[in-house]
């Protein structure tokens, strides 16, 4: 069986600096597959090149057999690889309901619109609260889940989050992670990006160790929460 | 025109540390008194003569009925007097102000003093002293002054002063000063949220509807009817004013929420309205106006679309309109057309439209891939660029196309199923003449570019051209082609302002490239164009309609200003960024864009992260 997501020596630059250098990994329909690393290990470039932002240098992007490499975004998006960007970027002068609304923007079955938008209200209650708020007036925590909700409007086969977590309050932080552990029980594909390394590999099938745009360690998730190493350098332990 | 713009101008600054909760020491209901008797003197005194000679225009030697600036001054007075009433409470009057009526009042009171003023000064500037006023004009004089003192005795919720740091520097402490008098000046004139607005049967409120349009169109057809100067910086006075006051009585919330909720009733009835105006007219002087007027009206509509919605900013958008006239002139059989052919009209309006859609395309394809500023100047190079080669394809420069800086002229008259536009013709006992007859024919294109715009606006392209505004990299990682999505915006825009170059064509007779500059004195320019949009306000249909009626008849009218004014408009456009940056008819979502903190503490006080 292939993997949904293959990644294969991929290699993305700024200019003349390679941010990444030549990664390869897979992810599995069904898995949970997590990157950790520092700041500036080449985490979000990874995300943002696989959804088409960035264009690679090198390297070989296949998704669900498709070489995805030299793709605009938007198709990417209509092949079933939805991006919650880091920071959330949602539309903060819309309303909750228009947001999601444009996370189905390729969709043409208006009826299962209808009901996925439902499904994010079961999701996120707090959005269904307030969908006709403006999206920009909702917390930190409640924007993540709007971020969360309208990625998951695509229907997507891979879900890719980036740093879900970041700048959230400690028990914020435990409802998007245990969000996460919801959605990986219903089946979705997750590659998630963190820098809370303790839940995201508590919860991940597969992770990847990445440092200054390589992967220098890969295992199982709760291999990689035991493994010494990761320990000292990413849980804080000495 | 607004209130925060008016309100630093107030004759009286407040007493730093004063006691009182007005900003005089006058008790409450005696300033509300002296408001009310103000005004109604004020009312009385515009039935007597104000000064003795009929040399300055308006015919305000007459006892028994107000002429001229006394019927502005009149309707303030009477504004005033209202307000104060409702302050006072008299039951019925009070549901005038839904909001309170103390700021309302303040500001009638205000602006019936600046009216009654100047008109007092202009007399007395004018005929060379004070000795040219009739007791009418000092009476007058007295009485708007006691209103407006009465008014602003009024009470209202000071802020909490704030103790100067005594370390801090001379010019800090009278820095400090300023800042503090000007919060409290503030304060005089805010007033609280209107109360709910009670649900009437649904034929009250479209009743409601037609009685606003009505007084739109009166209001319009007055400014666009003042005959000098002198009436229209009055009528301007009084309307800036007049328009505060009714917004701080809470009557324009209420006005719009009505209008918001009968929004296809409004907007038919506003084309009734506009359509009815060359009716209130005697000859075709003011239909001129109102046809210009109205070109650049739905030309800058079409910017909209461009500026507005998709965030993207076009410098050089005249040049489309530009496009859409010279297409129309070459096929209208003008001698100075090399082609030498006549289509019909509406062969006309196809070429036009289509000419500008595919020049939209050609500049739009290789700029749109640029963000921000850099979009701008490009754009601004292609509206030049348009102009130039106008210029030069005369046949020496370049091939003979466009007959060079003469333009294409002798344009004939439209005719349309036998309609001969370049006629009078008589309806119902009213003459409409030639520029009443293109007045009806543009108000059909505004139509078209106000349906267009409001149903992409509503759509899926709409909601793509917000994301793409508000967020590109989010509106990318939503699947939107972030590309095609603006260049379709470029180019419904540039079709929109073809079409009304079409028409604009036979209305002026002559197409020149000088007429498509990127600034002048002359509305419609590029630069023209994006102030209607942005001082009417950005992704609103009335915004840039109403944007540009002002942008054009205040040059127009105001020709006493002559080579100041585009200092004049700078002056304006910058006071009003600084105090109204969202324009003057707010879109709900810019309005949070720009009023974050004010409008939305509630929620933003909530943050659960």
């Amino acid at each position: 069986m292939t993997a949904l997501l293959e990644v294969e020596d991929l290699r993305v630059a700024y200019g003349k600096i390679e941010a990444v250098k030549g990664i390869s990994f897979t992810v599995e329909a069904g898995q949970v597959v997590t990157l950790i690393g520092t700041n500036g290990a080449g985490k979000t470039t990874t995300l943002r090149t696989l959804s088409g932002l960035l264009k690679p240098v090198g390297g070989q992007i296949k998704f669900n057999g498709r070489s995805i490499k030299r793709m605009p975004a938007h198709q990417i998006v209509s092949l079933g690889l939805a991006h919650s960007p880091e920071g959330r970027h949602i539309f903060p002068r819309m309303t909750i309901e228009d947001n999601l609304r444009l996370g189905a923007f390729l969709r043409k079955d208006k009826d299962g619109v209808e009901k996925d938008i439902r499904r994010a209200y079961d999701l996120f209650p707090i959005l269904g609260e307030r969908r006709k708020q403006a999206a920009g007036t909702l917390s930190g925590g409640e924007q993540q889940m709007l971020a969360m909700g309208r990625a998951l409007m695509s229907q997507p086969k891979l879900l890719m989050l980036d740093e879900p977590s970041m700048g959230l309050s400690p028990i914020m932080m435990q409802k998007i992670m245990s969000t996460i552990a919801e959605l990986k029980a219903q089946g979705t594909t997750i590659l998630l990006v963190e820098q809370n390394a303790q839940a995201a590999l508590s919860l991940a099938d597969q992770g990847h160790v990445m440092e200054i745009g390589r992967i220098v360690l890969s295992g199982t998730g709760q291999g990689l929460l035991h493994d010494e190493s990761v320990r000292k350098a990413y849980l804080g332990e000495d | 025109m607004t209130t925060q713009i008016t309100a630093p101008e107030t004759p009286s600054a407040p007493a730093f540390g004063a006691k009182a909760s007005g900003l005089f020491g006058i008790p409450a209901p005696v300033g509300r008194a002296l408001a009310a008797g103000g005004g109604v003197l004020t009312v009385a005194a515009t039935f007597l003569a104000w000064t003795w000679t009929a040399e300055f225009p308006g015919d305000l030697t007459v006892y028994g009925y107000p002429g001229g600036l006394q019927v502005l001054v009149l309707i303030g007075g009477v504004l005033t007097t209202l307000f104060a009433l409702a302050s006072h409470g008299v039951r019925g009057v009070r549901r005038i102000a839904p909001a309170g009526a103390d700021a309302a009042v303040k500001l009638a009171a205000l602006g019936t003093f600046a009216t009654a003023w100047y008109t007092v000064l202009a007399i007395s500037v004018e005929l060379g002293g004070l000795v040219n006023l009739e007791p009418g004009g000092w009476i007058v004089a007295v009485t708007s002054l006691a209103a407006l003192v009465g008014a602003l005795a009024l009470p209202f919720e000071r802020p909490e002063p704030d103790p100067v740091d005594p370390d801090s520097t001379a010019w800090e402490k009278t820095a400090h000063r300023l800042a503090h008098g000007w919060q409290t000046v503030k304060a005089a004139f805010a007033s609280g949220s209107p109360r709910p607005l009670r649900e009437l049967p649904s034929w009250a409120e479209i009743l409601v509807v037609v009685a606003i349009l009505a007084l739109g169109l009166t209001v319009f057809t007055y400014g666009i009817g003042t005959s000098y100067d002198e009436l229209f910086i009055g009528f301007l006075l009084l309307a800036g004013f007049g328009f505060a006051a009714l917004n701080k009585a809470g009557l324009v919330a209420h006005a719009t929420q009505i209008t918001g909720r009968h929004q296809n009733v409004t907007l038919c009835g506003a084309f009734v309205a506009a359509a009815l105006f060359p009716f209130t007219q005697t000859d075709d002087q003011y239909a001129t106006l109102g046809v210009y007027i109205l070109i650049f009206a739905t030309v800058a509509l079409g910017l909209n679309i461009v500026v507005g919605l998709a965030g993207l900013l076009d410098l050089g958008y005249v040049a489309f309109l530009g496009v859409g006239a010279y297409a129309a002139s070459l096929v209208s059989g003008s001698p100075s057309s090399p082609f030498g052919v006549h289509f019909p009209f509406w062969a006309a309006v196809l070429i036009g439209a289509v000419a500008s859609l595919v020049f939209g395309v050609l500049i739009g394809a290789p700029t749109l891939r640029l963000r921000g500023d850099y979009l701008a100047i490009v754009t601004l190079g292609f509206g030049e660029i348009f102009r130039i080669t106008a210029n030069n394809l005369d046949g020496t420069s370049g091939p003979d196309l466009t007959n060079g800086s003469n333009g294409i002229s002798s344009i004939p008259n439209l005719d349309i199923l036998g309609f001969d536009f370049g006629a009078p013709h008589s309806v119902g006992g009213f003459t409409i003449g030639r520029f009443a007859n293109y007045f009806f024919l543009m108000l059909v294109v505004t139509a078209v570019v106000v349906l267009v715009f409001r149903r992409s606006g509503n759509s899926r392209i709409g909601r793509a051209w917000v994301a793409i505004r508000e967020d590109e990299t989010a509106a990318l990682a939503m699947g939107i082609n972030g590309f095609r999505v603006k260049l379709i915006a470029f180019a419904v825009g540039a079709c929109l302002a073809g079409l009304a170059g079409t028409v604009q064509a036979h209305v002026t007779y002559t197409v020149t490239p000088e007429q498509y500059l990127f600034a002048g004195a002359i509305p419609p320019n590029s630069a023209f164009l994006l102030a209607a949009v942005v001082l009417g306000g950005m992704g609103t249909i009335a915004g840039p309609l109403i944007g540009a009626a002002l942008l054009f008849l205040i040059p127009n009218k105001l020709q006493f200003l002559g080579d100041y004014q585009l200092f004049a408009f700078g002056v304006a456009l910058i006071l009003l960024m600084r105090f109204r940056p969202e324009g003057l008819i707010p879109n709900r979502r810019r309005r949070l864009e720009f009023h974050d903190a004010a409008d939305a503490p509630a929620a933003l006080g909530r943050t659960g992260a």
